[in-house]
């Protein structure tokens, strides 16, 4: 982890609400795994000041680009907005514990609400790459909050997309989803990001059929290096609940593990 | 070129190769991937405390304008893994490591400040007598002079290491607080914990701090905490560790002509991890500009006369 500056290749819009930026990241000497992040200053100014994480989204080894995708939420991401082609954004990373896959582990199950596909996204390329199929459920507020689905149709997975919009999101209804998906596949791990009633549900089957899950956390950041405890979540092991950090122990971990509060 | 400069300053009987020191609860092992522990003044880890303690409830951080709130509630792995794992790991750095303890009553802080200055490792103790999360409603040990003075009085019986008493801005008149420190044998003064403060999010009508309140740090407190150095310096001759707000070179300086002997550096380092090696860097550059040939000729130098 370290941080350096990365020229930004294009930062565009691609929904009402979201963004995608890509960077030129042929400096970067570390490898980049899916589920790990990095900690991105979004103005020079004072305020905001404080870096925001964001997990990779695609890893592009040949053109050594990489990219993010964002939901504007409040000043950090607007100004992170305002960054044009040419200039560069101070990023440190790559931080955290990526996404456990193994090559036996096939097919294999996202669950993604929202801005969570940023996340799960890598990993379906990474998947792609290892040939292991995906079977993807995407859940969103709206149709025109849907995103990836092409990228993780282009990786070969099977995309099936829940809104609430057309009441289709509700926790009932993606049960049944993923019920009748491991009917027809014998999904043989799962991932989960982006929503607590989501996380829920899937350690719950996931405990049912006995098979491995993780989950990709967000918590609020201070330092991102570990020191300052700002981002903790509760683990449950086997000699009682342990209080982590997200950015140094995760973001990702055991679904089994975490206490979902 | 720039010539060697001497940065040397001292805390009491602690000689600092330079004045920068990373501040309590923005360090730790983690960071020794990014920066070389030798090339500090000092460095302190976060307080420790006896038992283990779990913090308190997230969200335990947020953005204000130039500043962050903090109730991080001393998330801790208790003194026996300190003695045991901490300890030990700073034994391969040359740089001075000075412990930062809080406790629950002054019977607690001698008796840790015991078993913790017993180390050799360990060449100073800050004493976290300003927690704002701790007790009820932010109070802490020092917003009283007389509980100030009690426990540092009982800390200085138990041993001879330099005691730095790191004081809590939320008081009215610091320098009666720097004051009973100093008669009760402090050798130094930290200036200051963060600032009592709360933030609203208008749209959830939620506090944005799990546990409510919280301390301010960064750049928005750094004017308050260098008018408390300035008066501190004129109130009592121990020497003073500035801290609040330093992102640069030129915050470091100015709170040294307010008074202080070194300075610590929190929050800056979540922005840049290297900034405490950048502000050393800006520092030499200012005494090559100036002329300036030893650190300490700056101290307390604020010209407020016509
Ligand atoms: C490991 C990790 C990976 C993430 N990956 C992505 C991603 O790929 N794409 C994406 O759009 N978002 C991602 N997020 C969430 C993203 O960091 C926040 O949405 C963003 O920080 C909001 O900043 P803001 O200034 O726009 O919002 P504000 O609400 O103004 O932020 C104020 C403060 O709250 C923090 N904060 C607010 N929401 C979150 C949140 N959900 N998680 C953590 N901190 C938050 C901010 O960092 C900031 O310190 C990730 C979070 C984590 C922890
Ligand atoms: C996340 C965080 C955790 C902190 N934890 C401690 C602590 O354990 N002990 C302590 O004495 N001060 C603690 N502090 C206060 C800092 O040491 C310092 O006094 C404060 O941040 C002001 O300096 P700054 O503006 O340079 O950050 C903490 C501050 C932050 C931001
Ligand atoms: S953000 Fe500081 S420990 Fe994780």
């Amino acid at each position: 982890m370290k941080a350096v500056k990365l020229r930004v290749l294009s930062n565009t819009q691609v929904s009402e609400r979201y963004w995608h930026m890509v960077v030129d990241a042929s400096n970067l000497r570390e490898t980049v795994k899916p589920g790990q992040f990095f900690h991105i200053r979004c103005t020079d100014e004072y305020y905001p000041f404080l870096r925001r994480p964001f997990s990779i989204y695609r890893i592009n080894k040949q053109s050594q680009t990489l990219e993010f995708l964002y939901l504007v939420k409040g000043l950090g991401t607007r100004r992170l907005t305002q960054v044009a082609p040419g200039e560069q954004v101070d990023v440190f990373g790559p931080l955290g514990k990526g996404f456990t896959v193994h090559e036996s582990w096939n097919p294999i199950l996202l669950l993604a609400r929202g801005v969570g596909i940023a996340t799960l996204a890598a990993l379906a390329q990474e998947a792609a790459e290892k040939g292991i199929r995906c079977v993807a459920i995407l859940s969103a507020r709206s149709q025109n909050d849907l995103l990836a689905t092409e990228t993780l149709q282009g990786f070969g997975a099977d995309v099936y997309k829940v809104t609430d919009e057309e009441g289709t999101s509700d926790v009932d209804h993606v049960r049944s989803l993923i019920e009748q998906i491991m009917l027809e596949n014998e999904i043989k791990a799962a991932y989960v990001c982006g929503s607590k009633r989501l996380s829920l549900l899937l350690q719950e089957i996931a405990r049912e059929r006995q098979i491995p899950a993780e989950i990709a956390l967000e918590e609020h950041m201070g330092c991102a290096m570990g020191v300052c405890f700002a981002c903790v979540c509760d683990l449950q092991e086997e000699d009682g609940v342990k209080t982590v950090r997200v950015c140094r122990e995760g973001p990702v971990f055991p679904l089994e593990k975490v206490v979902i509060s | 070129m720039i010539a060697q400069k001497n940065m040397e300053v001292m805390i009491g009987s602690l000689r600092l190769k330079n004045p920068i020191m990373p501040a309590s609860g923005a360090f730790g092992e983690d960071m020794e991937e990014i920066i070389d522990f030798n090339r500090l003044g000092a460095v302190v880890p976060k307080s420790i405390t006896k038992y283990p303690r779990r913090g308190n409830a997230t969200p335990r951080v947020c953005e204000t304008a130039a500043g962050m709130i903090n109730s991080i509630g001393i998330q801790s792995k208790g003194i026996d893994y300190y003695l045991s794992k901490t300890l030990p790991y700073y034994t391969k750095y040359e740089t001075p490591l000075i412990s930062s303890i809080s406790a629950d009553s002054i019977d607690e802080f001698a008796e840790m400040s015991e078993i913790i200055a017993g180390h050799e490792v360990v060449k100073a103790l800050e004493l976290n007598i300003s927690c704002p999360n701790l007790k009820g409603n932010g109070l802490a040990y020092g917003m009283d002079p007389q509980i100030t003075y009690d426990l540092i009085r009982q800390v200085r019986t138990v041993t001879d290491k330099p005691i730095i008493a790191k004081l809590t801005p939320n008081v009215t008149r610091i320098q009666d607080i720097a004051v009973a420190a100093e008669e009760a044998g402090a050798d130094g003064l930290t200036v200051a914990n963060t600032i009592l403060a709360m933030a609203i999010d208008v749209h959830t009508r939620k506090p944005k701090i799990g546990n409510v309140m919280g301390g301010i740090s960064g750049p928005a407190i750094k004017p308050i905490i260098v008018r408390m150095i300035y008066q501190v310096y004129q109130a009592t001759k121990l020497p003073i560790i500035g801290c609040g707000g330093v992102m640069n070179g030129e915050d470091a300086i100015e709170m040294m002509l307010a008074g202080a002997t070194a300075v610590q550096v929190g929050t800056a380092s979540f922005i840049q991890p290297t900034a405490m090696f950048d502000i050393l860097e800006e520092i030499e550059q200012y005494m090559d500009h100036y002329q300036i040939e030893a650190i300490t000729e700056i101290i307390g130098q604020v010209i407020t006369g016509k």
